[in-house]
């Protein structure tokens, strides 16, 4: 039984063609793997590992060095929430919506709550500074975010599986 | 001239209905510096953004022409355009509004850059938290791609080139060029020895530029006002500085923190910090005064109140002990802020941040992290700020112990702050007091 979907292959064959070595399809294939399964567990790496003609110490060896990938026994819950804690960040209010998600959902950054839906990260400056205190959801960002706005995005049924 | 009479460049077609269809960007002028380009030589397109003075916006602010030119002159085989769209450093957002807004101008800049460099692919490293960006870059270049703007014979010029978008995964050592080509290849992106550089041996060991967006946003302009226009904008070289390449051109200026409008402004290169704050940011928020200003990202270092009437050019920084003018995003801290946290905040980043290759880095950014954060707990000694002063002075490119630059923009914070917050820094240990925003426990 394949850990790689189809239509992670099929990802990662559309992405060969593009480079001049294979292995430069590593990141776009850990992110198609990481997005449908949450994790990346060690036999997709193996896999992967194959498709491009590498070791699989390779691939772990990229994964691992982005705080980005989780493995097997870590993995995502159904949302991702990244709060950022830089300094513009910070001077608005963004540590302490950190710490009141976490503690609204007795948590700390990088754990997921128990049923499964929720995991809160703390970021490293997102790029909106303009919207400061700003969350990232998955890969969307959130602008001027109070506790109630993070709740409600945290609440909202969305797909989580979204396409890259 | 005058703010108020200056009308965006880079920011012009922004919050106009539809802004990033190909539609609208034609309708308003879009694509026409590519084809006048694509009948020009390439070396011509190459002189003519060398004789602009347009330098990189990234950071560095390297001339962007005389990057070009670094490249060999009679290559075999591929070249390579690497757009760093990894935008991380705190307080910087401008490339994403230009991206998310305006998409086709930024690529439109990449085509031309792309024939002038006679790259025939264009690698667009975007940052994995910019999907908003990623999607309207993917739906433009779509469009690109069915209009004859990509790919073949681009316009009937004969000339052939594909852009790709190649996601990153959340780490800031990526947006330092050579960290970047790492990343691109697959690997942890560890930042290269140099030389050889980038333009000699970079992606897959292959010729390449490596260029910022906003940089690559200028190019259509300068194509089609020339040299001239550009020069006419900014402040001119200093003619008793040879070195001085002048800072010219239009500048987003991005403004965080506490002032009562933060966002995005477009000004001739120049303006003070003091002018910024007041006039196009509506002011220290809550009626207090700043107590420090940050002008280009968290690694140029901090300067004081005395020091806002400092232009923001890529010179004003440096003169008030910053280490320049780095992204132009101008951070305000207030009155009411202890240096302290602020110090902390940026010393956490870079610990975090650092990639770990270089022991004085991977080791520097972690100590003074954990300085502070003893200072913080109450428990500082005065000889902790001496002990600071040291690790900041013995890590980055400057002091020749590292490999790249992420340790210089440590250090910058903690010499800025101690050598113009010092009496701030030892009241807080001799007080013995604590940080009322301690860190989260179990938090890094």
């Amino acid at each position: 039984m394949s850990e790689l979907s189809e239509n992670a292959k099929q990802v990662i064959a559309e992405h060969l063609p593009r480079y001049p070595s294979k292995q430069a399809v590593t990141l776009p294939a850990l992110h198609v793997v990481q997005q449908e399964r949450r994790y990346v567990s060690n036999k997709a790496m193996e896999e992967i590992a194959e498709l491009l003609e590498l070791s699989p110490a390779q691939i772990s060896d990229t994964a691992s060095f982005y705080g980005f990938f989780r493995t097997e026994d870590n993995p995502l819950g159904q949302k991702r929430i990244w709060v950022c804690r830089s300094l513009p960040c910070m001077l608005r209010g963004g540590e302490e919506l950190l710490a009141a998600l976490c503690e609204k959902y007795h948590i700390v950054p990088g754990q997921t709550t128990a049923d499964g839906k929720l995991t809160i990260e703390l970021a490293e400056c997102l790029g909106a500074c303009d919207g400061a205190p700003c969350i990232l959801l998955e890969d969307e960002l959130h602008l001027r975010c109070s506790l109630e706005d993070v709740e409600r995005i945290a609440n909202e049924p969305n797909a989580p599986n979204k396409k890259a | 001239m005058s703010p108020t009479e200056f009308k965006p460049v880079l920011l012009g077609r922004v919050g106009k209905p539809d802004s990033q269809s190909l539609a609208t960007y034609r309708a308003d002028g879009g694509y026409e510096a590519l084809a006048k380009s694509l009948k020009m030589a390439n070396t011509e397109v190459i002189d003519l953004v060398k004789n602009s003075g347009l330098r990189g916006r990234g950071g560095a602010g390297f001339p962007t022409g005389l990057k070009w030119t670094f490249l060999p002159k009679d290559v075999q085989g591929p070249i390579y355009l690497c757009i760093n769209g990894d935008e991380s450093e705190p307080g910087t957002f401008n490339n994403r509004v230009l991206i998310e807004e305006d998409p086709h101008q930024v690529l439109e800049g990449i085509v031309i850059s792309s024939f002038a460099t006679r790259a025939t692919t264009a690698y667009f490293y975007l940052r994995y938290e910019y999907g908003r960006c990623y999607r309207a870059l993917q739906k433009a270049v779509d469009e690109m791609y069915a209009n004859n703007l990509l790919g073949k014979n681009i316009l009937g010029s004969g000339y052939d080139l594909d852009i790709y978008l190649h996601r990153g995964a959340c780490a800031y050592i990526c947006g330092e060029e050579t960290g970047l080509i790492e990343s691109l290849e697959g690997k942890r992106a560890w930042p290269r020895i140099k030389p050889p550089f980038p333009a000699i041996e970079g992606a897959f060991r292959r010729p390449t530029v490596v260029n910022n967006v906003e940089t690559m946003a200028c190019i259509p302009h300068i194509i089609n006002h020339g040299a001239e226009w550009f020069q006419s904008m900014g402040i001119p070289k200093d003619p008793n500085n040879p070195r001085d390449a002048g800072s010219y051109g239009p500048k987003l200026y991005c403004i965080s923190g506490h002032v009562n409008k933060p966002g995005l402004v477009e000004l001739p290169m120049g303006i003070s910090a003091r002018d910024l704050i007041d006039q196009h940011a509506g002011g220290v928020w809550k009626g207090r005064k700043a107590k420090a200003v940050i002008p280009g990202g968290l690694s140029m270092g901090f300067m004081t109140n005395a020091e806002l009437d400092t232009p923001l050019d890529f010179n004003g920084p440096g003169r008030v002990g910053c280490l320049g003018l780095g992204t132009a995003a101008v951070v305000v801290i207030d009155d009411q802020t202890s240096m302290v946290d602020v110090l902390y905040n940026a010393c956490r980043f870079f610990a975090h941040e650092s990639c770990g290759q270089c022991t004085p880095c991977r080791e520097g950014t972690a100590w003074s992290t954990k300085i502070l954060e003893r200072i913080r707990e109450g428990k500082g000694k005065l000889s902790d700020i001496d002990l600071l002063m040291e690790i900041a002075n013995s890590i980055g490119t400057i002091p020749g112990t590292t490999i790249c630059g992420l340790a210089d923009g440590a250090a910058w914070p903690i010499k800025t702050a101690i050598n113009k917050f010092r009496g701030e820094f030892e009241e807080y240990i001799k007080s013995g007091r604590r940080s009322e925003s301690l860190a989260l426990a179990g938090a890094h």
